[in-house]
């Protein structure tokens, strides 16, 4: 560890920094309000030493020593090359921080037992966040590995917290799901390593080329094959696709709200980084062969998830299901590699980064707008959205928003990211699964638009108006404008995208 | 000029959403439906079809940045094909706000939700730039599906759902052919301008198949038989004023679409599949046709007669297996009938919803003699339903000898089963007349009262507009006319048949 890496690592450290403090306060102050607001506000710290990095990494001030003739736009390795700081890390970084800003301000609201475990709640958020960030930014197996567990263990405990039945036993889920995925990802690993003797994944990557080049066997042979599908399989777990999301639906609907918008968001987007950091740079020579892989995982997501959802009555596990579908969206801005455009504009990279924030918002305003419904009402049930228009104007146009932008229909960033998203599949000459993909929107808006009906269509159980405490409020409102402001104007966000894109680039 | 033209109801909408309740909403959307259709009468009145092209182009260049690609425009345009019909959308906005003067509930959210159906089928016939096109085509879904279930009746949440499934399942595919057109090799680009010059013959998929992705879309919109089934219920179950947007302006969108891209683009492709087309025109007639006539439900009946009229809009398209003089002759029926069939149909469905007001039943064996107690509803009526057989003097009549002008020469026998729809049209009309207007007096109708000033705006307007092109059809014809012209001169000549 030299000052360089400290430097490199700060948002991450301060973001430990920041759930010790919050630890700290809850068992000397003790007032749970200010928690929030300290966890809330704290969060600006690695967001602003996030940014420094961005225009450290870009070029535009210069705190470190450079190596004479290393260029700007460029990763910066630390810590004997095991993580490495560039624009595509950093977007993660921000949006992690972002999403647990978001999600704590959702929280100070929320009901039940929460209320009584907020430091240990806060510190857990923020402790998974950490672990995120660091998957996101790490280049070698083992850092990797460690860090997707950080993420994942602290996630065990938010879903469990509560102590309800139900909640527990999504804990358990989650745990022994998690464990058997976090092996079967860990034997991948270890394959990768005994052929290649590495675990930098740059230094896989040269090894695999040479290995792709020698057979002309997909993934140059059977062994190497059996370890690709094992990573994928650990990492599919994460991102919930087909055939790994079993444990989804439970876990889902067992968690307290605001975690089931974290994870659904947050640790998604996650394995999504994740995925594409390994697969873009240790197995970017054998691109064909996953692309594929890819493709049959994303429409078969996309399929399943889309009609599961379909015949559910909870909200929670409609929601489930629809990240299952969505999922094998994103999925497609995986399988539309490089090598499959014709030229070297790494277009499925972007729309993927673009489609992953988009959903971030999108998710959130209709989770958020969820838990400040059923908060009041007690009733997860969609037919108990019935009569929101009248109850609660504000947060029912939120919700309809956000399950409008989850179909995909304009003006709203879900329509943008599914237009991007779907383009660079039909430029990877992967028509086939665009229309997949459209039809099954199709679908979606079926049960979707049910909830929307119910809202406004059916009557009231009750006159009584819902209101919503004014940080959730807040939450709500700026997750709905960030969905209508990147529908109508998405190039800023694209722009950024297409630079984080380029990181992954060798 | 058009920006203002296309966005000015989403702005009304948004006024009325945040500071308006209550009949205030409803005046105020009068007022700006108006409005609007003053742009949109400024906008017909200053395209110059003898310069013909585009005019009055809004351009903004970067809007996105696709991908390293070219950029998506924001484009809006018009052309002999396009302005009339944004006239058609300002006219039939004022008429659907005023048709819905007798809405019961929430006024505030219906005539925002009015208003911002009108920006975005305008938007659809201005748009120059695929995506912005492709976004005002998906925008409409929204206002209708909640006009349809909020304010419908009967099956309405069956209605509005199975409406959204069909266009949002035709759409799917036009997307997937847009996008297959813009990373075809050569191509690149989202201007729709642009591409009705390429030569689009060699795509990354076979054009067949981008053309067809492109022709499901705009023929469920239209729609032809066999995807027809969404019509009848979204009309029965919609409020007046939201049939008189759907079939006065949502349909034109269909017909829109395939003479703006499937045979702008794709003139080859167009004239070898003219044939097949022909074949679902002739039998969207027909079958609308005789459908119609066993319908006992005034507003299923109008529903019917329109599958039928808009074969007729195929019909003129489908002219385009022929080169030279009758495919334009034929083209500019299409879209005369697109124009008449708006403003009549529109028409007849404010006239039907008149008649559903006064008596609360729009079933035809409940209904008769009419006549003695609402003489003015009876004309204008008689006017829609004599217009909607294509009697001379009406806009009906000039368009439907157009389209039979032009499909004649190319596929003979298919246009004379066409001509034998017209007859079924007159029959049931006729009888349809007949049996809700006139007759002995039903007792129980013996209290009805004939329409008030304010139901009267909406069907003067279009008797008018009927009235006024079918005496001089000239100022419908002349602009429609140069552009077809202008589009088979530079697309189709060369092409042997």
């Amino acid at each position: 560890m030299t000052p360089a890496d400290l430097y490199l690592l700060a948002p991450e450290i301060s973001m430990v920094g920041l759930a010790v403090l919050v630890v700290v306060l809850d068992l000397t102050v003790g007032s749970k309000r200010l928690l929030g607001a300290v966890a809330v506000i704290g969060l600006a710290l690695p967001a602003a030493l996030t940014i420094m990095l961005w225009g450290e990494v870009s070029g535009w001030w210069s705190l470190l020593d450079r190596m004479p003739g290393e260029v700007a736009g460029h990763s910066i390795p630390g810590v004997y090359g095991t993580f490495s700081v560039d624009h595509f890390a950093l977007f993660f970084k921000l949006m992690f921080t972002g999403i647990a800003a978001l999600v704590i301000l959702a929280s100070t609201g929320a009901a039940g037992r929460i209320q009584r475990l907020k430091g240990e709640y806060y510190a857990l958020i923020l402790t998974s966040a950490t672990g995120m960030m660091l998957l996101a930014t790490a280049t070698e197996l083992i850092t990797l590995y460690i860090a997707l567990e950080l993420s994942a263990l602290p996630m065990v405990a938010l879903v469990a917290l509560t102590g309800e039945a139900r909640s527990t036993e999504a804990g358990i889920k989650l745990l022994l799901l998690g464990a058997l995925s976090s092996a079967v990802l860990l034997y991948g690993m270890v394959l990768t390593f005994g052929f290649t003797g590495t675990t930098h994944l740059a230094e896989i990557a040269t090894a695999v080329s040479s290995m792709a080049t020698e057979g002309g066997e997909p993934f140059g042979g059977p062994l190497m094959l059996v370890a690709v599908v094992l990573i994928v399989a650990g990492f599919g777990f994460k991102i919930a696709v087909v055939p790994f999301q079993m444990w989804v639906p439970d876990v889902y609907e067992g968690a307290p709200t605001p975690i089931t918008a974290y994870l659904s968001v947050a640790s998604k987007a996650a394995g999504f980084a994740v995925l594409l950091r390994v697969f873009h740079t240790a197995f970017g020579s054998m691109e064909m062969d996953w692309s594929l892989l890819f493709a049959g995982i994303a429409a078969a997501s996309m399929t399943i998830g889309n009609l599961v959802a379909v015949a559910q009555s909870n909200i929670k596990r409609m929601l489930g299901y629809s990240t299952i579908a969505h999922a094998g969206y994103i999925l497609v801005g995986l399988a539309a590699v490089a090598s499959r455009t014709g030229d070297d504009l790494g277009i499925g990279a972007n729309t993927l980064l673009f489609y992953l924030v988009g959903y971030a918002f999108t998710n959130l305003a209709t989770f958020f707008a969820v838990i400040a419904i059923t908060n009041k009402t007690g009733n997860e049930a969609i037919s108990g959205f019935a009569g929101m228009g009248r109850r609660a104007p504000l947060l029912a146009l939120v919700l309809a928003v956000g399950l409008i932008s989850l179909t995909g229909i304009p003006p709203t960033v879900g329509f943008m990211a599914k237009l991007f998203i779907f383009s660079a599949a039909v430029k990877a000459d992967l028509a086939w699964l665009a229309l997949v993909g459209l039809v099954n929107s199709v679908v979606s808006a079926y049960y979707y638009l049910r909830v929307v009906r119910s809202m406004y269509l059916a009557p009231p159980e009750s006159e009584e108006r819902i209101t919503a405490p004014p940080a959730l409020k807040f939450a709500v409102g700026l997750t709905a404008l960030g969905v209508l402001a990147l529908g109508i104007w998405p190039q800023a966000l694209l722009s950024v995208a297409e630079l984080a894109g380029l990181a992954l680039r060798p | 000029v058009l920006t203002a033209t296309v966005f000015l109801p989403l702005a009304g909408a948004l006024f009325i959403a945040a500071f308006l309740r209550g009949s205030q909403a409803r005046l105020f959307a009068a007022a700006i439906a108006i409005a609007d259709l003053a742009l949109a009468a400024a906008v017909f009145a200053s395209y110059d079809a003898t310069v013909g092209g585009f005019q009055l182009a809004d351009l903004h260049a970067g809007w996105i940045r696709l991908l390293g690609g070219d950029f998506i425009r924001y484009s809006l345009a018009v052309d002999g094909l396009s302005a009339p019909l944004v006239l058609l959308a300002g006219l039939l906005g004022v008429a659907a706000i005023f048709s819905s003067w007798s809405i019961d509930h929430d006024h505030k959210g219906y005539f925002a939700w009015l208003l911002i159906l009108q920006t975005a089928v305008m938007g659809v016939f201005a748009a120059q730039d695929f995506i912005l096109f492709f976004i005002f085509w998906e925008l409409e879904l929204v206002p209708m599906f909640f006009l349809i279930s909020g304010w419908g009746s009967g099956r309405k949440e069956y209605s509005a759902m199975k409406f959204v499934s069909f266009t949002f399942g035709g759409s799917a595919f036009m997307l997937v052919g847009i996008l297959a057109l813009f990373f075809s090799p050569g191509v690149g680009t989202f201007d729709m301008m642009r591409l009705a010059q390429m030569d689009l013959s060699s795509l990354v998929l076979p054009s067949q198949v981008v053309f067809a992705l492109f022709a499901i879309a705009f023929l469920v919109k239209l729609p032809v038989w066999p995807v027809h089934t969404w019509l009848p219920d979204a009309h029965t179950d919609a409020p007046t004023a939201v049939s008189v947007m759907l079939a006065g302006v949502l349909l034109k969108m269909g017909g829109y679409g395939l003479i703006r891209i499937n045979v702008s683009m794709f003139p080859d492709v167009a004239q070898s599949a003219s044939l097949f087309l022909a074949v679902l025109a002739a039998i969207s007639i027909l079958y609308g046709a005789m459908v119609t006539m066993r319908q006992t439900d005034l507003k299923r009946l109008v529903a019917f007669s329109s599958i039928s009229h808009m074969g007729y809009v195929l019909l003129g398209i489908s002219s385009v297996g022929a080169v030279g003089a009758a495919s334009a002759v034929g083209l500019t029926g299409a879209a005369m009938q697109m124009f008449s069939h708006g403003a009549i149909t529109g028409l007849l469905f404010v006239m039907v919803g008149l008649v559903y007001d006064k008596t609360h039943t729009r079933h035809i064996p409940d209904l008769g003699g009419l006549a003695s107690r609402m003489p003015f509803v009876t004309v204008l009526f008689v006017v829609a339903g004599l217009a909607s057989l294509g009697l001379p003097t009406t806009s009906g009549f000039v368009a439907e000898l157009l389209v039979f002008l032009g499909a004649f020469p190319v596929h003979g026998f298919l246009t004379t089963l066409g001509v034998i729809g017209v007859l079924l049209t007159a029959g049931y009309i006729l009888w349809t007349l007949q049996r809700t207007l006139f007759g002995p007096t039903l007792p129980r109708w013996a209290e009805l009262r004939d329409a008030s000033p304010v139901e009267a705006v909406a069907p003067v307007l279009l008797v008018t507009a009927i009235m006024v092109v079918g005496l001089y059809p000239a100022i419908i014809t002349d602009v429609f006319g140069a552009a077809m012209e202008s589009l088979v001169t530079q697309r189709f000549v060369g092409l042997l048949p």
